[in-house]
């Protein structure tokens, strides 16, 4: 449980971090919370040479109404997420499943930039944020560029973002009713064995935890809702194209038979909500 | 409290005090072995086999000597010179038992993944782990017995050399023709196959050992995160060729054993070998992924129980068949923790005729050792689980049966059909506190409104009714079973000059709370108050002579003995005062720690100005010899054995499969409670372990013997998230197989908690044609049986 020695600096802002990244992209690794690339290196499954801590950098951490859409910092902790009003308010699916994720300890450490440019597709925040249709904002040596959170997860701990980037900021559509989240684990601290998050806003987008190598939407239960498919009709199309992983937790069959049934209960749930 | 228990009234003793280890516990005082500064210390690193089984060709430590920092490396070749005999396994529980020679590093063959093979010594920790990974062992892959079922078929052998893979097997049939008569006379039978899974006991601190050498003085200090300092310094002292007297054990503060610190480690034996030939010090903290190979696992059997019945439920025999799982190798009782449980398969019943058997199986895993409850749980967890399926098979409600069956209140002491005499009971009384804290009745009520609304989330109720045997242990009982040593404790009670009183115990807690619990006894005893009662314990330099702490022993065979010479030094004392006073002995009274003349109340002296005197020794009767202390050795004439019944109620989704526990209620019965706050701790963690073995834990395997839950993240220890409160009742029936009328509450909950939880899921889903489902109960399985009963004509309600 020691990681691999390796050489420790710590960003004063974003631009810093941008430069260190662009002297060795592919042995640098960006530090936020540490929640997830720390027991990597503990394991060493991870042996980065160079760790840029972006903790500090400030301007980095917060929630704003942004009109038409919330913009979070990618620095934002997932408690500072959990107890944000505006997310309450304008994204309470986001602020419910920041407060589902790991346990305390964990959730005051961890970064939503974090969680999201881990690219793991058992992770709750992301599926979060592609129910609300976000949008990532990065920064790179030629800029800033925006691109879909459907667009974002590539593969398994693999995101569109390239070496020398950093995620800055994400975008979700409010949507202050008509939601719900279906985390299904065998603990209350453990990674979701599936997870569901529903948003239903005159369409419904329905992204699933731990269902693939990426966070996916249930493309198939969308277009059975948007034709008019009843919830549980929807949900029985809840794993279709899937490949869900087996594990110690739960088989690929077991995983298809969860979704169908979390998936249900969520869009029940989300109807049922919605004002 | 039992007057028995104290001479005098209003006591401590009987009362909630809180734990006295607990401000330095949560303040971060308390030093753990890690925590020791040990100024020069050398850093040691193990290197392990990746395979289950494999035959070691080469181990080049060239490259790992060249890395920074790095002192020396060798290999088990390189080190078995170091060794005067191989490890100690103490408990032969058959003559011709086999016991493949257990060296702390494997020279020519690794049996298991985790099997320790070349050690590297560094001057920090850092440095070593770098150079282990640095080390080049050359293996050869072997076919690894893995299942234990096929291990016993000798398809392939755990120990290349071995001619079979079966160790031992032990039996227990007292009378086989009446087993033979009971069955074929039964109106019903019932044959049950139960799998207890291997589990990880994960304590709070992994292990840590620590060897400080003084070279001049030829003496070793061993510092170890153990539960036996007196066991492992006599056993160290044999194993590595050193005079047991040139060796100190300590154990320093130790976060949690759960029996899996009750054993002699080659992590021991090579921090002490490595600290001989390098004349410093060495020290190795286990970490937690290695802890999951390298410290044993506990449970590990297959069990076949068979039940004959009369028509009205009434049980005349039970017959069992054990594949015991030792792992690799034989570890220091890895052998006996079947037959711990071997008399108790019948558990609380009356039941004439008995047979049981028990074999145990080499396999390529990590040894099998003791485990909380040790034998006790596998045996409870097959009867309990049993009777519930004959309710069933009967359609008798399963406290009906139960009451059936009970050995009656009025037949203790009871001569058991296996031979031990159950020192004393009352299980029917706790069956019915239990029943009525849960308020059973309405509890079936709502059980059988859901199923009529076809609800999806059923309801299911779970008894269990234990009892176990401990107090370990009666040394002439331990002989009869081949164990080889005993089973006493000592203790010595001393009185300061200053009236402060120091005890020495033989015991060595692990965050128990015992250091509490012998003060409140002493405090009592001598009138003092508690916290004037310093404790000496598990340091072999200040108490050289015990047995440790295990198998709930050590307020009734420990505390016992603290009591014991506590009374001694009262009688001491007692003459002293009588010189003093110029008075009979017989006439004087002791109360709260002062003797007064009977019939003369005024005429009065306190232990304290007694203990003064006997140190001053300036007047002492003729022949009494100075200092006011006693020592006493207890060696119990009989086990004890603690008993009461748990309810657990759980609900079950059926369309996920997910099981929670919605309610817990507990009613034990430990004899005399001397603090019943630590009993309800001990209850409080005892639950929560056997949840852990009910619904979430398991060491998993993969084909080719790789454990595949050696992190948290796959093995799941419950956390208070998952457990509801629990409803904690008490019956007080004392034993009386000490004085102090104490029976033990360590390991009770641990014992009684994994089959109420089964047996109510599985009554969740009886009706529904479930009759088992395999430990732990993740939803998955769970939700695989739902659709198998499905599937299968026949569910029989």
């Amino acid at each position: 449980m020691i990681p691999a020695s390796f050489e420790y600096r710590r960003a004063g802002s974003v631009q810093e971090a941008l430069g260190w990244l662009a002297e060795d992209p592919d042995s640098t690794k960006l530090l936020a919370g540490g929640h997830s690339l720390l027991p990597l290196m503990k394991l060493r499954l991870a042996s980065p040479s160079v760790l840029v801590d972006v903790g500090r950098v400030p301007g980095l951490s917060y929630v704003r109404d942004g009109g038409d859409h919330v913009a979070i910092g990618a620095l934002t902790r997932h408690r500072d997420l959990e107890t944000s009003q505006v997310a309450r308010a304008q994204v309470p699916l986001l602020a419910h499943v920041a407060g589902q994720v790991g346990d305390p300890q964990v959730r005051h450490r961890g970064t939503i930039g974090g969680s999201l440019a881990h690219g793991d597709p058992a992770s709750d925040l992301p599926a979060a944020v592609l129910a609300l249709d976000g949008t990532m904002v990065i920064d790179g040596p030629h800029g800033t560029r925006e691109v879909a959170s459907s667009d974002f997860f590539k593969g398994f701990l693999e995101t569109a973002l390239e070496p020398e980037e950093m995620l800055t900021e994400i975008r979700v559509r409010k949507a202050p009713s008509g939601w719900a989240f279906q985390k299904f684990n065998r603990r209350a601290q453990d990674w979701a064995i599936v997870g569901v998050a529903a948003v239903v806003d005159g369409d419904a987008r329905v992204a699933l935890v731990n269902m693939g190598s990426t966070t996916v939407r249930a493309r198939g239960v969308e277009a059975a809702l948007a034709s008019g498919a009843s919830a549980s009709e929807a949900a029985a199309r809840a794993a279709e194209g899937l490949d869900p992983p087996s594990d110690l937790q739960g088989s690929a069959d077991y995983r298809r038979h969860l979704a169908t049934v979390l998936v249900r209960r969520a869009l029940e749930e989300a109807t049922a909500t919605r004002g | 409290m039992s007057a028995a228990v104290m001479e005098g009234a209003a006591g401590v003793v009987g009362t909630r005090m809180r734990r006295r280890e607990d401000a330095a516990l949560l303040s971060g005082e308390a030093r753990f072995v890690h925590d020791l500064v040990v100024p020069g210390a050398l850093h040691m690193a193990v290197v392990r086999s990746p395979y289950a089984h494999a035959r070691i060709t080469s181990v080049d430590v060239s490259a790992a000597l060249g890395m920074p920092g790095v002192v020396a490396a060798f290999s088990g070749a390189d080190l078995a010179g170091e060794w005067a005999s191989a490890m100690p396994c103490v408990w032969p529980v058959t003559a011709d038992m086999q016991s493949p020679p257990h060296f702390p590093l494997a020279v020519a063959e690794a049996c298991y993944a985790g099997d320790a093979v070349a050690v590297v010594v560094a001057g920090t920790l850092a440095e070593a782990q770098d150079a282990a990974g640095a080390v080049a062992v050359g293996y050869e892959e072997l076919p690894a017995a893995v299942d234990l079922e096929d291990a016993a078929s000798d398809r392939f052998l755990a120990h290349g050399d071995a001619p079979t893979n079966r160790a031992y097997t032990w039996e227990l049939v007292p009378d086989p023709e009446a087993v033979r008569r009971a069955f074929e006379d039964a109106a019903v039978t019932l044959r049950a196959r139960y799998v207890q899974q291997r589990l990880i006991p994960s304590a709070m601190e992994p292990r840590g050992v620590c060897v400080v050498p003084h070279p001049f003085g030829g003496e070793y200090v061993v510092y170890s995160a153990t539960q036996i300092p007196h066991i492992l310094r006599t056993l160290l002292g044999m194993t590595a060729g050193i005079p047991e007297g040139r060796i100190r054990v300590v154990a320093p503060a130790v976060g949690g054993g759960f029996g899996s610190k009750l054993d002699v480690y080659a992590e021991e034996l090579l921090c002490l070998a490595l600290a001989r030939r390098l004349r410093r010090p060495v020290r190795w903290s286990e970490e937690r992924s290695e802890a999951a190979q390298a410290t044993i696992h506990g449970r590990g059997q297959v069990q076949e129980i068979e039940l004959a019945a009369d028509a009205d439920g009434r049980v005349r025999a039970v017959r069992v068949h054990l594949l015991a799982d030792m792992g690799a190798y034989m570890q220091l009782v890895t052998p006996g923790v079947p037959i711990l449980g071997a008399f108790l398969y019948h558990g609380v019943y009356d039941v004439a005729a008995y047979a049981f058997t028990c074999t145990g199986i080499f396999t390529n895993k990590t040894p099998t050792d003791a485990y909380r409850g040790a034998g006790r749980p596998e045996a409870t967890y097959a009867i309990e689980r049993a009777m519930d399926a004959l309710a069933r098979k009967l359609r008798v409600d399963p406290a009906e049966l139960r009451r059936r069956n009970f050995i009656g209140a009025d037949r203790f002491p009871y001569t058991s059909v296996a031979g031990l005499v159950f020192d004393s009971g009352n299980y029917e009384a706790a069956l019915g506190a239990a029943l009525e804290l849960v308020d059973y009745d309405a509890l079936r009520e709502e059980q059988s409104k859901r199923r009529t609304e076809g609800a999806t989330k059923l309801l299911g109720v779970g008894l269990s009714c234990y009892v176990e045997m401990c107090g370990l242990a009666p040394s002439r009982v331990l002989a009869s079973l081949n164990y080889m040593a005993g089973g006493w404790e000592t203790a010595t009670v001393r009185m300061l000059p200053t009236g402060k009183v120091q005890v020495v115990t033989g015991a060595s807690p692990q965050g128990q709370g015992h250091v509490t619990s012998w003060s409140m006894i002493v405090a009592d005893k001598l009138g003092v108050s508690p916290e004037d009662v310093d404790v000496l314990h598990s340091d072999t330099g200040v108490s050289p002579v015990g047995l440790d702490t295990y198998g709930s022993r050590s307020l009734s065979v420990g505390g016992t003995a603290i009591a014991l010479a506590a009374d001694r030094l009262v009688e001491k004392a007692r003459l002293l005062a009588a010189h003093r006073l110029e008075v009979a002995p017989e006439d004087l009274e002791l109360s709260g720690g002062e003797f007064s003349v009977r019939g003369s109340p005024s005429s009065t002296v306190g232990l304290g100005a007694l203990a003064f005197e006997a140190f001053s020794a300036h007047d002492l009767p003729e022949g009494m010899e100075p200092n006011l202390e006693a020592s006493a050795t207890f060696d119990p004439t009989n086990f004890t054995f603690p008993f009461g019944t748990h309810v657990a109620v759980v609900e079950v989704d059926t369309q996920t499969g997910r099981v929670d526990l919605v309610r817990y209620v507990a009613v034990d019965d430990c004899g005399n409670q001397i603090n019943p706050l630590i009993v309800d701790g001990q209850v409080h963690g005892g639950i929560a372990q056997g949840v852990g073995q009910a619904l979430y834990e398991g060491a998993v395997y993969d084909e080719r013997g790789n454990l595949m839950t050696a992190t948290f993240a796959d093995y799941l220890v419950p956390a208070a998230t998952e457990l509801p409160g629990f409803t904690l009742g008490r019956t007080v029936t004392p034993s009386p197989s000490n004085p102090l009328g104490v029976k033990g509450i360590g390991e009770a909950g641990t014992i009684a908690s994994t089959p109420a939880v089964v047996n109510a899921v599985v009554d969740a889903l009886a009706h529904l044609g479930v009759e088992d489902i395999e430990m732990p109960l993740t939803p998955e399985r769970v939700w695989r049986s739902i659709a198998a009963a499905a599937h299968e004509p026949g569910g029989d309600r």
